[in-house]
């Protein structure tokens, strides 16, 4: 049973990408020799900088014989038949077989595929997979067509039992297969050989160089808690760090170093951003201050001197990064502390888009939305529209120009520097959020009327100049947007009437895009917009009473509507697909989205929630049923007669039993519903449904609707109405699939 | 980006490199001076086989936009040169008070087609050329890869880390000007004021020795720049013309498109004389131009995106029209007039 060994060495391979390459050698390498028809006890494979190392123990060393049968002609066939199989099969007609088949004496073949050593499956194997390897990004180098993630140097690959290691013969454009690799590139150059995967690993400790990348990290860990620990100080936990750092040395040396008092001051998510993502450095807390005081670096060799020039080296890297970054820190407080005029006066010269113009002018539509809002999520209209306006100031900060990730956060920095309550300051922070499906949504009453106010502007801009996401391109993120302010009003379960604030904002977008609607006349709008809490009724309002109105003025009242109900129809349809992952199907939201008031997201949602909770149970199955039912019988009778059955049921006419019964339970449910609607109580309006199934069930089975006598059948008509009717308070169950 | 954004980010100084002993003749001492720092990697280069080519005569963003580099990492033909070159970055000037931040400094670029399996080895003995001994400093290779949208240019390296700071790039081409890069050129580009800080062990750029600090008239880089990087700060952000300058980039991108819309054959000569480097000339001129608009803080986010995407299309055009000539790899049919 030999053992394989299987060594791809390059040039560096970015850490990020090793832990899969190792993963996908394995993978590929063992379903091909399985494939192939041999077995195996175990494989395991590594990565380092430079190396993907495979090992797979106890390789059958042959493949097994498959053999194969062939049946052939008749033996008295025509003499070329015969001779058509033997070209066939290979064989000589001595070598044939002659067995009684059911049509009389046939001759049969034989054919044995003999296996094949391990050594020459390998030796098509291993090029394959190396020409097809899944890297997320490979290369060309040189004047060759391979491609690898960099250049790759050599190949070991070797089959080893216990009378010795041979060599796998191939070569990948004229790179050859052989049996040595090197160590360290510092520490140990030159290049050996090697027997097994036990000696490899030996030989590569000797070279220092640690194979294992759990090992690396371990070792990693180990010695700097070790440090931190015997300073009195510890480690601030970041795993996607560390698996980083172990996948960029193959001999971690750990390192700590002081970081200058002068810097200590800062903010600790800038010391702790500078070092991360520029140097790679660990931060060193300590546990009774919080502060930041020391940084922990990997190196990756021993030096004569323990490291000093290594360590002397890093601080200045640091240091300079670090007095950059107090500089922007002191410059951006004292702008701060001045109120910021400087930034948001310079926000007057950075466009936001060519036709939506500046960021300034953004903030104010941002500012008046989020006043607007704050009443609805309980927030003080003087604060959210003193949050919005300071919100973005930090990105005319030098402090984000050099960290962009930070903004927001320096944001709120500055605005308490320059006195703002906090929850002002927060909401600068949080006004971004939610970024992404799984980012936490602010609840602080502030944050959610700036962050809503933040996006639905976004929106309805993007809207107003009719630059819609199309298919998978959404350069301005608006989905994004769409499915933040959902989940701003999910989560904080806001009882919102969107249009209202979508119209508004269509309006103000409209402003800046046509200098020719007029001051006046568009604040006027505004204000009637906010009165009527819709934009027909308050520009008609605005027309009836204004003279010399601009064409302008005059076009939005086609403009406004159409943008409106189509953002919002955008707006549903991230909600659908927002709920499906919460596991409501789309037609019980369609059944919902037709009810008024759609553009109150939280309404909607209780609502689907509760159908769908409804349609889960038995009755709201079978009263689907009955509901639909009922409207087939209905619009069929009413396309027969030409007349609508839609009034009049009366429960005299009614002559069963169980058509008397139906009335009853109309009548009852009819009375527990419209109060649990008006109460916005769907659980309860659909339990009230619920206590019609049995009754609009009984009156199917025994009930003829069409009756001969005609007034019974009228009758009946329009009771079928009144369950239709009923069933369409809750949601329209025509929709409903199944 | 990758090299052209070379040569800005970090203030770093160590004490002076410790001298490695007797490792190597030419490393014996550590240099004194920024000149020597150049002339080490211009031996060093020229003894590794490397043409030592003069900086272009425009101003440029970056080295790579030299056509030794972006022009002849296209085409089949084999290529090595090395040269300083001379690069402006406007949004980057700090008065010349900043200790590590100019609006004009030197990269040193080398450029080898096909790249040589041993490049990262020869650029090591660069390092230690300059006095970097490897035995007392950590030297990395960390992912980056290298994209300028400006040249519709692409290719996978490292940023190369000497005790955690970046003092190279090294990219491996694979696209230039939507072009496939075939073979595939090796390039290196250091931050030359980065790297000489760091190997002279000062604290602010303009403190460097520039030449000889033992020369008769001993210069810091500051008495050569100080005063030009007042100047075009000052320009570059507050005073250069806007207008004149959206006027010249509108010129460069016509005349850019003019030169290339030219038959081959010139009806003087009878040759086949395509002028992709003039045309080049006009990219190079908007692309800088472009810079000083951006500079000047009146290009906006999605505007950048359409100016951009217009020096690519020169940059393509460009790299189109040089395949289509004998240093771009182009063979006349035989029978043509040659």
């Amino acid at each position: 049973m030999p053992d394989f060994l299987l060594e791809l060495f390059s040039e560096e391979i970015p850490a990020r990408m090793q832990a899969k390459a190792a993963a996908d050698l394995k993978k590929l390498v063992t379903d091909g020799l399985v494939e192939a028809g041999l077995t195996y006890a175990s494989a395991g494979a590594f990565s380092t900088p430079r190396r993907l190392t495979l090992t797979v123990e106890g390789l059958t060393s042959d493949s097994p014989d498959v053999t194969e049968e062939r049946k052939g002609p008749r033996t008295d066939a025509p003499e070329k038949a015969l001779d058509g199989f033997l070209r066939a099969t290979g064989l000589t007609k001595d070598q044939l077989e002659i067995r009684d088949d059911k049509k009389g004496q046939t001759y049969f073949a034989r054919i044995v595929k003999p296996g094949r050593p391990a050594e020459d499956i390998l030796a098509t194997l291993i090029p394959a997979t190396i020409r097809a390897f899944p890297w997320p990004k490979s290369m060309r180098w040189g004047a060759g067509s391979l491609r690898w993630v960099r250049p790759l140097h050599s190949i070991l690959c070797i089959l080893s039992d216990e009378n010795g290691a041979s060599v796998v013969p191939f070569d990948v454009d004229g790179l050859a297969a052989g049996d040595t690799t090197e160590g360290h590139r510092f520490m140990a150059p030159g290049r050996f050989t090697v027997t097994s995967f036990d000696d490899y690993a030996a030989k590569l400790k000797r070279a220092r160089v640690l194979l294992s990348s759990e090992d690396r990290a371990d070792h990693i860990w180990h010695d700097a808690t070790n440090m931190a620990f015997a300073a009195g100080l510890e480690v601030v936990d970041d795993k996607g760090l560390l698996a980083e750092v172990a996948g960029l040395v193959e001999y971690p040396v750990v390192l700590m170093g002081e970081i200058g008092t002068e810097f200590l001051d800062l903010p600790p998510e800038v010391l702790q951003t500078s070092m991360k993502e520029h140097q790679k450095f660990f931060s060193i807390k300590n546990p009774k201050t919080g502060r930041i005081e020391r940084f922990i670096t990997v190196a990756n060799r021993e030096t004569a001197d323990h490291g000093a020039t290594i360590l002397a080296g890093n601080g200045k890297v640091l240091a300079a990064r670090l007095s950059d970054a107090k500089f922007f820190w002191e410059n951006d407080l004292r702008i701060a502390k001045a109120d910021m005029s400087d930034w948001t006066r310079a926000l007057e010269n950075v466009t936001f888009h060519n036709r939506l113009g500046t960021q300034a002018a953004r903030i104010d539509r941002i500012a008046a939305l989020a006043r607007d809002l704050a009443p609805a999520v309980g927030a003080d209209p003087e604060k959210a529209e003193a949050a919005a306006r300071i919100a973005k100031a930090d990105l005319s900060s030098e402090m984000v120009y050099e960290f962009p990730e930070l903004q927001g956060l320096m944001g709120r920095y500055y605005a308490e520097a320059a006195g703002y309550p906090s929850d002002v300051a927060v909401a600068c922070q949080e006004h971004y959020s939610p970024l992404g499906p799984s980012d936490d949504v602010p609840t602080a009453p502030v944050s959610v009327a700036v962050a809503l106010a933040d996006k639905l502007d976004t929106l309805t801009g993007f809207w107003a100049i009719a630059e819609k996401p199309t298919g998978s391109k959404d350069p301005y993120a608006l989905r994004r947007a769409a499915l933040g302010v959902i989940r701003l009003v999910l989560v904080n379960g806001l009882r919102l009437n969107l249009d209202r604030y979508i119209d508004a904002q269509l309006v103000r977008s409209e402003a800046a895009l046509h200098d020719a609607l007029g001051g006046r006349a568009t604040e006027e709008l505004l204000a009637e917009i906010a009165e009527h809490g819709v934009f027909g009724a308050a520009f008609h309002a605005v027309r009836d009473r204004l003279d010399d109105l601009h064409d302008a003025f005059l076009e939005l009242a086609d403009r406004v509507p159409d943008a409106s109900d189509d953002l919002l129809r955008f707006i549903h349809d991230r909600l659908k697909v927002h709920l499906r992952e919460e596991g409501i199907r789309h037609d019980v939201i369609d059944a919902c989205l037709a009810m008024p008031g759609s553009d109150d997201l939280a309404l909607l949602v209780n609502r689907a929630t509760a159908l769908a909770g409804f349609l889960a149970s038995d009755d709201g199955e079978n009263l689907v049923q009955g509901y639909k039912r009922a409207a087939n019988i209905l619009s069929q009778a009413e396309e027969k007669d030409g007349v609508e059955y839609r009034f009049g049921a009366d429960a005299k006419f009614a002559e069963t039993d169980e058509e008397k019964a139906l009335f009853a339970a109309l009548a009852t449910a009819e009375s527990a519903v419209a109060p649990a609607l008006e109460a916005d109580d769907f659980p309860a309006a659909m339990a009230a449904m619920a206590d019609l199934r049995a009754p609009i069930d009984a009156f199917f089975e025994t009930v003829q609707v069409n009756a001969e006598n005609e007034i019974l059948r009228r009758n009946r008509l329009n009771l079928l109405h009144e369950i239709t009717a009923s069933c369409a308070k809750i949601a329209d169950l025509s929709r409903i699939e199944g | 980006m990758g090299p052209i954004d070379h040569g800005q980010g970090d203030n770093y100084h160590t004490p002076a490199f410790q001298h490695p002993g007797n490792q190597m003749a030419e490393t014996s001492t550590a240099p004194r001076s920024f000149q020597e720092i150049i002339l080490r990697l211009q031996s060093y280069w020229a003894s590794k086989g490397c043409a030592i080519m003069q900086p272009y005569d425009m101003e440029v963003g970056a080295g790579t936009f030299h056509p030794a580099t972006t022009l002849r990492s296209l085409g089949t033909q084999p290529w090595a040169a090395a040269y300083v070159q001379p690069s402006r970055r406007p949004t980057d000037g700090r008065y010349g008070e900043n200790p590590n931040r100019l609006q004009h400094y030197y990269q040193y670029q080398v450029l080898i087609k096909p790249s040589p399996p041993d490049l990262q080895a020869l650029y090591l003995g660069s390092l230690e050329a300059i006095g970097i001994d490897m035995a007392l400093h950590d030297i990395r290779f960390v992912e980056d890869d290298w994209e300028s949208p400006t040249l519709g240019a692409w290719g996978l390296g490292w940023e190369v880390w000497c005790d955690g700071m970046e003092v190279s790039q090294f990219t491996y081409f694979q696209q230039v000007g939507g072009h496939d890069c075939k073979p595939v050129s090796g390039e290196l580009t250091y931050g030359l004021e980065r790297l000489a800080i760091y190997i002279l062990g000062v604290d602010h750029v303009m403190d460097m020795p520039f030449n000889d600090p033992d020369a008769p008239i001993p210069l810091t880089y500051g008495d050569v720049f100080r005063q030009t990087e007042e100047e075009y700060s000052r320009f570059n952000f507050d005073t250069a013309e806007t207008e004149i300058l959206l006027r010249h980039f509108e010129d460069a991108e016509r005349e850019c498109e003019a030169i290339l819309s030219h038959p081959a054959e010139d009806p003087k000569t009878g040759k086949r004389i395509i002028m992709a480097h003039p045309a080049y000339d006009q990219c190079i001129k908007a692309s800088h131009l472009f810079n000083l608009l951006d500079a000047r803080g009146v290009i906006s986010v999605t505007e950048r995106q359409a100016y951009i995407g217009r020096v690519r299309a020169l940059a393509k055009q460009c790299a189109d029209a040089f395949v289509q000539t004998e240093a771009g790899g182009f063979i006349a049919p035989t029978g043509d007039a040659a």
